[in-house]
């Protein structure tokens, strides 16, 4: 099929105005957020409805065409790059908050609905949709449930998959498939709606969401914690939770950006500490207040330099500035991000900060360390440039060895951002072998024709574990 | 444009810049234009992405020429992103590029020669547009032409409707009795500061008053107000419409007239001038004669709500109402001034002050975008219409000219015209809340 004939027969299905294929439009969708990637695809389609998705898979299925599923292209893996061409599939004119059905704590909505605007829409009822992933403010739900996106409150609350009850989608063939739904018990059968969460657009399209609500948490409040040593916090993180409180925020930030981020918004930090603990706790005032005061006795008692706890809401949203900072800070260093995702058991957090400093000092890197400590996500992050190819191959060599590392301690490749290109020949050293090949049948399964978003998730070879890149 | 290297077109696109982007979307949130259409190349984080193909070669300038011309510069993607990629310079960089090396049709340029270079690029153009706009309306032609659908047929609906909503210019006779250039207003009480009024083109002509009212309050707060000879329009237009190098000419022409004076601020009435006076310095930060000149008169200038809280304030009166306020984009986004001005309505007796439901997002009129893309514009102001209706406010407060008449036009389009709500300026809400607190004083009443 031509590409003048794709274009009109997409032109039938969705009305002329809701399909690009300008040189301009094509460039516009040949990145998404992670660096180096680019990759044109041959048109883009903004589909309104079930029905209009289910017709544009069965013209591609019919046509052996690629389609790449895309909500607002803020992944950091390369999941929404068309490193085949095809058809970029958008999916964020399908953006109605469909339910908000109090009864039975539950939404449902459409996947192109952004996380923030989910998040009003509940809390506006008193209602709360946990998952917080830091790109909420455009990413979209279909996204955060195609990548099994995490957040800040990981923690205490868990990630997307957690809170996904049941999902309607369509398979490449154009079958619909319906997964789960409202019942808090369901058992029948494979969990197909967990097998779906995650799957980075690779299995089906997703085309309607049933998400878990919970009541609004009372009150929040938090605390901020300096330490002169990395172990000290480390330590911090797990008396915290063997003493039975979890928070909902546990983060960390380390030694580099610390500095970085005072440097950029002098928030009052110490750049000479080795590590600060942002501490967060909602729910019932009493229970947040004494989770509160016991986690900054407890980080004084291994060792913390300072403790700020704040007061009011109002405080703690001024404590959480600093490690909002993290990512603000790190960017303006230089021209190019590299954020990454390693993530290790908890018990395991200093160890694996020392050896990124470690590998960060070998390769003549700047990798600056914050995260998810109570989860063990971190995110070692290279400020870099892309124009400075011996730099990058340096970069590259790092992160090897770091992801190497964390599966060695028990971790895993990536926490939240998800396999999509970036991670794809890391891949067995996480799932093994047998892990790899099952994933390939079950893709078989969904997509016989291999035309949903291909070159994604499954290794096309596997990197060996300890040698770097070769050529 | 075959002709451009691409050493040379990276050079001019700013393509420095342009790699600071690392695409994380944050900007989609803020964009109006993205909001609207839901499409990539609609997006700071899309065009920036396409300025990036053009300097890398992938992509023809042309072909950009319609996303980059859809951006209505409000530059709140800026705020929004965690790079501090400086959007509004790649945004400028690209119009330059594509000014100096896209084929122009005659009538374009005929219309850039007429209006940018002629009009609005002399003290004298604009004197001659005043009057020329003046004769239009005391003559009844504007309202001949209005009638017999002369206006839309020759100059379209967007113009039509524009110039409708354009306020009685005063006489010549009346502007030049109310202190033209040259023009000293003394301090009234104890003399504080000496300060360069700044005009502004349009707002000079079409918005007098208001520029009159923010010279009284500045009277008051105890400033000697000379509005400063030869200056002219601020540039912002021609930075609008890929205009560099004449936007640069305006800067120093301005920059020397004001250098003139011994003058402690350069304060204006109008955000969108503003942002362009603060930001003479980047404009001109490479050239040697000027960089300094350029930084030492950019780091002089106040918006009036800004110098206003700066200095005692001044007794104000009851002037009730229910009002709310629409940021300009450039005061918001590019001076960072979003307390001042609601600082300052809060402060007017009996006032209520009631915040717009989207007040980070543009109306609309950015310069001269609801000429060029009145679509997109007309969408915005219809937005901004419906939200100002949901306050249930009297009074539209705004801080700058092409806002304060692209909104007249929004708020008749919505029939809210007819309901009797108002677009007024902070400088003049601030004027009539002054002149309520002497009137109280005349008749012996006391103020608190």
């Amino acid at each position: 099929m031509g590409d003048a004939a794709l274009i009109q027969a997409l032109q039938r299905i969705v009305g002329e105005q809701h399909v690009l294929h300008a040189p301009a439009d094509l460039a516009a969708y040949a990145v998404d957020a992670t660096p180096l990637l680019r990759s044109l695809p041959t048109v883009v389609v903004f589909p309104g409805s079930r029905d209009e998705v289910k017709a544009i898979l069965e013209l591609a299925s019919e046509k052996r065409i690629p389609v790449i599923p895309r909500g607002a292209a803020s992944n950091l893996s390369g999941g929404t790059i068309a490193i085949e061409g095809g058809i970029m599939l958008n999916m964020n004119r399908m953006n109605r908050i469909i339910e908000v059905d109090a009864a039975n704590l539950t939404a449902t909505v459409q996947p192109g609905v952004t996380t923030a605007q989910l998040a009003r829409e509940v809390e506006a009822r008193g209602l709360f949709y946990p998952p917080d992933p830091g790109s909420q403010v455009i990413s979209t739900i279909g996204g955060n449930v195609a990548e099994n996106a995490g957040g800040l409150r990981g923690l205490k609350y868990g990630v997307t998959r957690d809170y996904v009850m049941g999902l309607e989608a369509v398979l490449p063939n154009g079958a619909i498939l319906r997964t789960g739904g409202k019942n808090a018990k369901d058992v029948a059968g494979y969990d197909l709606t967990r097998l779906l969460v995650g799957s980075e657009g690779t299995l089906a399209v997703i085309t309607e969401i049933t998400v878990k609500l919970l009541p609004k948490p009372e009150t929040k409040r938090a605390a901020l914690a300096i330490f002169d040593r990395l172990e000290d916090a480390g330590r911090a993180v797990a008396r915290i939770i063997e003493n039975k409180i979890i928070p909902c925020t546990l983060e960390i930030m380390d030694k580099g950006t610390i500095k970085a981020v005072e440097e950029f918004a002098h928030v009052g930090l110490p750049t000479d500490a080795a590590a600060v603990l942002f501490i967060e706790q909602d729910g019932p005032r009493a229970v947040v207040d004494a989770d509160i005061e016991l986690a900054g006795r407890l980080c004084r008692e291994e060792g913390a330099r300072d403790v700020k706890v704040a007061a009011t809401v109002e405080e703690g949203t001024k404590l959480a500035e600093a490690r909002r900072f993290a990512l603000p800070a790190l960017a303006r260093l230089r021209p190019t991000c590299v954020l990454e995702d390693a993530t290790v058991p908890r018990s395991h957090l200093a160890e694996m900060i020392r050896f990124i400093e470690a590998t960060a000092k070998k390769y003549n890197l700047l990798i600056c360390t914050f995260g998810h400590a109570g989860d063990g996500n971190l995110h070692p992050t290279c400020p870099c440039d892309e124009r400075d190819h011996e730099e990058l191959e340096r970069v590259e060599k790092a992160f090897a060895e770091i992801f190497d590392k964390a599966v060695s301690l028990g971790g895993t490749i990536t926490g939240e951002h998800g396999v999509g290109i970036a991670k794809q020949d890391y891949l067995e050293w996480k799932i093994g072998e047998a892990g790899v090949a099952v994933s390939k049948g079950i893709k078989a399964v969904f997509d016989p024709l291999g035309i949903l978003n291909p070159g994604k998730v499954l290794p096309k070879a596997t990197r060996k574990r300890l040698v770097v890149r070769q050529g | 444009m075959s002709s451009v290297s691409l050493t040379n077109l990276k050079e001019a696109l700013n393509y420095d810049e342009i790699v600071n982007c690392m695409r994380c979307g944050f900007c989609l949130a803020a964009c109006p234009t993205y909001k609207l259409s839901l499409h990539e190349p609609r997006s700071p984080r899309g065009r920036i992405a396409l300025a990036r193909a053009v300097a890398e070669g992938h992509l023809d300038l042309n072909d950009i020429v319609g996303p980059l011309d859809q951006c209505v510069g409000c530059r709140a993607c800026e705020v929004a992103c965690p790079a501090g990629v400086h959007y509004g310079e790649i945004l400028e960089a690209a119009r330059a590029t594509i000014v100096e090396h896209k084929e122009q049709s005659a009538l374009e340029r005929l219309v850039r020669k007429v209006g940018l270079k002629w009009v609005l690029g002399t003290p004298a153009g604009i004197r001659f547009a005043g009057w020329a706009l003046w004769f239009w309306q005391v003559t009844g032609l504007s309202w001949l032409a209005r009638k017999t659908g002369l206006t839309q047929a020759v100059a379209g609906k967007a113009m039509a409707e524009l110039e409708a909503a354009m306020p009685r210019v005063p006489s010549p006779v009346k502007r030049f009795m109310g202190g033209g250039p040259g023009h000293v207003f003394p301090a009234i009480g104890e003399r504080r500061a000496r300060v360069g009024f700044f005009t502004g083109c349009i707002q000079e002509i079409t918005f007098w008053k208001e520029n009159r009212d923010a010279i009284a309050l500045l009277q008051n707060a105890g400033c000697e107000v000379l509005i400063v000879p030869g200056q002219g329009c601020c540039g912002a237009v021609h930075t609008h419409t890929g205009e560099e190098a004449a936007a640069h000419e305006q800067a120093k022409r301005n920059i020397a007239a004001f250098e003139r004076h011994q003058i402690d601020y350069v304060v204006n009435a109008a955000g969108g001038c503003g942002a362009a006076l603060k930001e003479y310095k980047i404009w001109l930060k490479g050239d040697p004669e000027w960089a300094e000149r350029a930084k030492k008169f950019s780091a002089s200038v106040r918006d009036i709500s800004e110098i206003l809280l700066s200095l005692p304030p001044i007794p104000l009166g009851p002037r009730p109402g229910r009002v709310t306020f629409q940021d300009s984009c450039h005061m918001r986004n590019v001076q960072k001034l979003v307390n001042e001005p609601r600082k300052l309505l809060s402060s007017v007796p009996g006032l209520e002050f009631v915040e717009i439901g989207n007040a980070d997002q543009c109306c609309g009129a950015g310069g001269v975008y609801n000429i060029m893309q009145p679509e997109t514009a007309n969408a915005m102001g219809a937005d901004k219409a419906s939200r100002v209706k949901a306050t249930g406010a009297r009074e539209l407060v705004v801080a700058n000219p092409p806002c304060q008449l692209h909104m007249r036009a929004s708020l008749m389009r919505a029939g809210l015209d007819k309901e009797g709500v108002r677009v007024v300026h902070l400088a003049t809400v601030l004027r009539e809340s002054m002149d309520a607190a002497k009137s109280q004083e005349r008749t012996g009443q006391t103020t608190r």
